[in-house]
């Protein structure tokens, strides 16, 4: 049945899992000879935060390129709220990794949120007094608002990622997808992120985040999706990061000490 | 200068030159800004084979088919380019080297084993081109603007950089957008739906239409130092894109008016007999607003690499 499904196009969705944000089906990604990502499904809850980990090179950046369609797959499919991607892409809300970009680029901070609206703007629109609004309302929410005409070069690694943020936050998604949103920032910052993103979850959003700080996972994520190349386990916190999983997903690369810290926290 | 001589005589290169400058540095921006601005020394080299080819299959030295012969070489040129860095996940420098070396090395072979002695390849004129070559002897003075008769006698050259440049401007305005956002962030743009292969490609083959009708009036020089100098030079006087365009063009046209005028004059000041070459010297004007822009310009300084930050 799934497989004449698949051979039809037919969103795998159908089967009882229309409520969706992100549905991904058998997604094998290469970059050269070996996969990166293999043979991976995964069903990400609606309104939950849910986080990727996974060590180094374990394709966690790569599932979620594939998944929006920035890398081309070898195979498999990938349903967003049910339906293929490309209907559903002013649902999404993307904040790649920050050393992806220069940010050398002239452009200003405020005219980084505007991108956020381009959807809505079109190809000639014109930036009213509304699209500033917004735009401004955005940088105030993730506490840049006085940072709106500075050259995006002359902010802090942590300022930067909180561009981004309030770039996502213009796109006024339904599904929130961030890689490494946590990576080189300050203590503030991460704060700043984290209550944001709690602010969608309670807006009835739905937010994914590659993360790679074991230490926060139980208090920022109430999903965990661990991925080594493969799928290793995906469940609520509870269910799915455990110390057996985590050895499995990270094999002798994590000492046996963080494992017992994690165990503890976890109780 | 009177405008009985001036009309005539340098009104046409004049423009020319300095639309050539303009529709090279509009594309060039974005090209500096994605590290692809080499593309325009690997144009001038491709359409080698492009220009042989087309003289085998028509037999004769004229304009249209050699232009045609050059626009397809470059396309190719920038189709096989974008298929070796994607295909080799190489950066586009690279990718530009080998293509750019091997489509030349075959324009070199094909001239060498086909019966081509007769075309005179003209190595000093595909480098500075002859743009003061380029007069407008029905023009009597600046009545003759408004003059059809003396229009008609117009050097082609002029209209179809004209045309040119209308075509490369309009693609710079209709796409902006697109095209500020995925310079600025390729993987977000292609979130927001934004196909950015096809529109990068676009972006190549509006910059290799503006090479190959600049190569034809103004020569390679000229074409391979606005791709660069004047975006490059922009990039320094300020921290907006918008801004940036702007600064661009005022250089451009900075460059293609002094050039010309200092090949002409320049020497005879200095009290020698001949000019220079309009378009060596437009280059070097280029190149010195590039110096003083890289001494003195107020965003000259690189504040925002992730690991310093």
């Amino acid at each position: 049945m799934l497989e004449l499904a698949a051979q039809q196009g037919v969103s795998v969705a159908g089967k009882g899992l229309e409520g969706s944000p992100l549905a991904i089906r058998g997604l094998t990604v290469s970059y050269g000879q070996k996969p990166a990502v293999f043979s991976v499904d995964m069903t990400v809850q609606s309104g939950a935060m849910t986080a990727i980990i996974g060590p180094n090179g374990a394709g966690k950046s790569t599932l979620l390129k594939a998944a929006l369609g920035i890398v081309t797959p070898l195979s498999g499919q990938v349903s967003v709220f049910g339906e293929p991607l490309e209907k559903q892409r002013a649902r999404i809300a993307y904040v790649p990794q920050r050393a992806s970009v220069d940010w050398d680029f002239p452009t200003r901070v405020i005219d980084v949120v505007l991108m956020g609206l381009s959807r809505e703007l079109g190809l000639l629109g014109r930036v009213r007094a509304r699209h500033m609004a917004c735009a401004m309302d955005c940088l105030h929410r993730v506490g840049m608002r006085d940072f709106a005409d500075r050259q995006i070069g002359q902010l802090s690694g942590g300022q930067q990622q909180r561009v981004f943020l309030a770039r996502a936050l213009a796109q006024d998604a339904d599904l929130y997808l961030l890689d490494e949103p946590f990576a080189g920032v300050d203590a503030a910052t991460e704060k700043a992120i984290i209550a944001v993103l709690k602010s969608l979850k309670e807006a009835g959003k739905t937010v994914v985040v590659v993360h790679h700080d074991l230490a926060t996972v139980t208090d920022y994520f109430d999903h965990v999706f661990l991925i080594n190349t493969r799928k290793v386990a995906e469940g609520t916190v509870a269910e799915a990061f455990t110390a057996e999983t985590l050895q499995s997903a990270y094999g002798g690369r994590l000492a046996t000490a963080q494992i017992d810290q994690i165990s503890r926290a976890l109780g | 200068m009177s405008g009985e001589e001036f009309v005539p005589l340098s009104l046409t290169p004049l423009l020319i030159g300095t639309f050539a400058a303009i529709a090279c540095a509009l594309p060039g921006n974005f090209l500096v800004l994605r590290k692809q601005a080499l593309i325009g020394d690997a144009i001038s080299h491709v359409v080698l084979p492009g220009i042989v080819v087309a003289f085998l299959v028509t037999g004769a030295i004229s304009t249209w088919p050699m232009m045609l012969g050059a626009a397809g070489a470059s396309v190719m040129a920038v189709v096989l380019i974008e298929a070796v860095r994607r295909l080799g996940q190489i950066e586009a420098g690279a990718a530009m080297g080998v293509v750019f070396t091997t489509m030349f090395a075959a324009g070199v072979l094909l001239l060498e084993q086909t019966d081509t002695s007769t075309v005179h390849l003209d190595v000093e004129h595909a480098l500075y081109g002859n743009l003061e070559s380029l007069i407008w002897l029905d023009a009597t003075g600046w009545s003759s603007v408004l003059d059809p008769v003396a229009l008609a006698g117009l050097p082609p050259e002029l209209s179809r950089i004209a045309l040119t440049l209308l075509g490369v401007s309009l693609f710079v305005w209709l796409f902006w957008r697109p095209l500020k956002i995925s310079t600025f962030d390729e993987g977000f743009a292609r979130t927001i739906g934004i196909r950015t292969g096809v529109l990068g490609m676009a972006l190549v083959i509006t910059a290799a239409i503006a090479a190959v009708a600049a190569f034809d009036a103004v020569g390679s020089i000229i074409v391979i130092a606005m791709f660069i100098c004047p975006p490059a030079a922009a990039r320094m006087m300020t921290n907006r894109l918008e801004t940036q365009i702007a600064w661009s063009v005022a250089f451009a046209i900075l460059s293609a008016v002094f050039g010309y005028v200092l090949a002409g004059y320049g020497p005879l000041w200095l009290g020698a007999a001949d000019a220079v070459s309009a378009a060596g010297m437009i280059a070097t004007i280029s190149g010195l607003i590039l110096a003083f822009a890289a001494l003195w310009g107020p965003c000259r300084t690189r504040a925002g690499a992730p690991g310093t930050a």
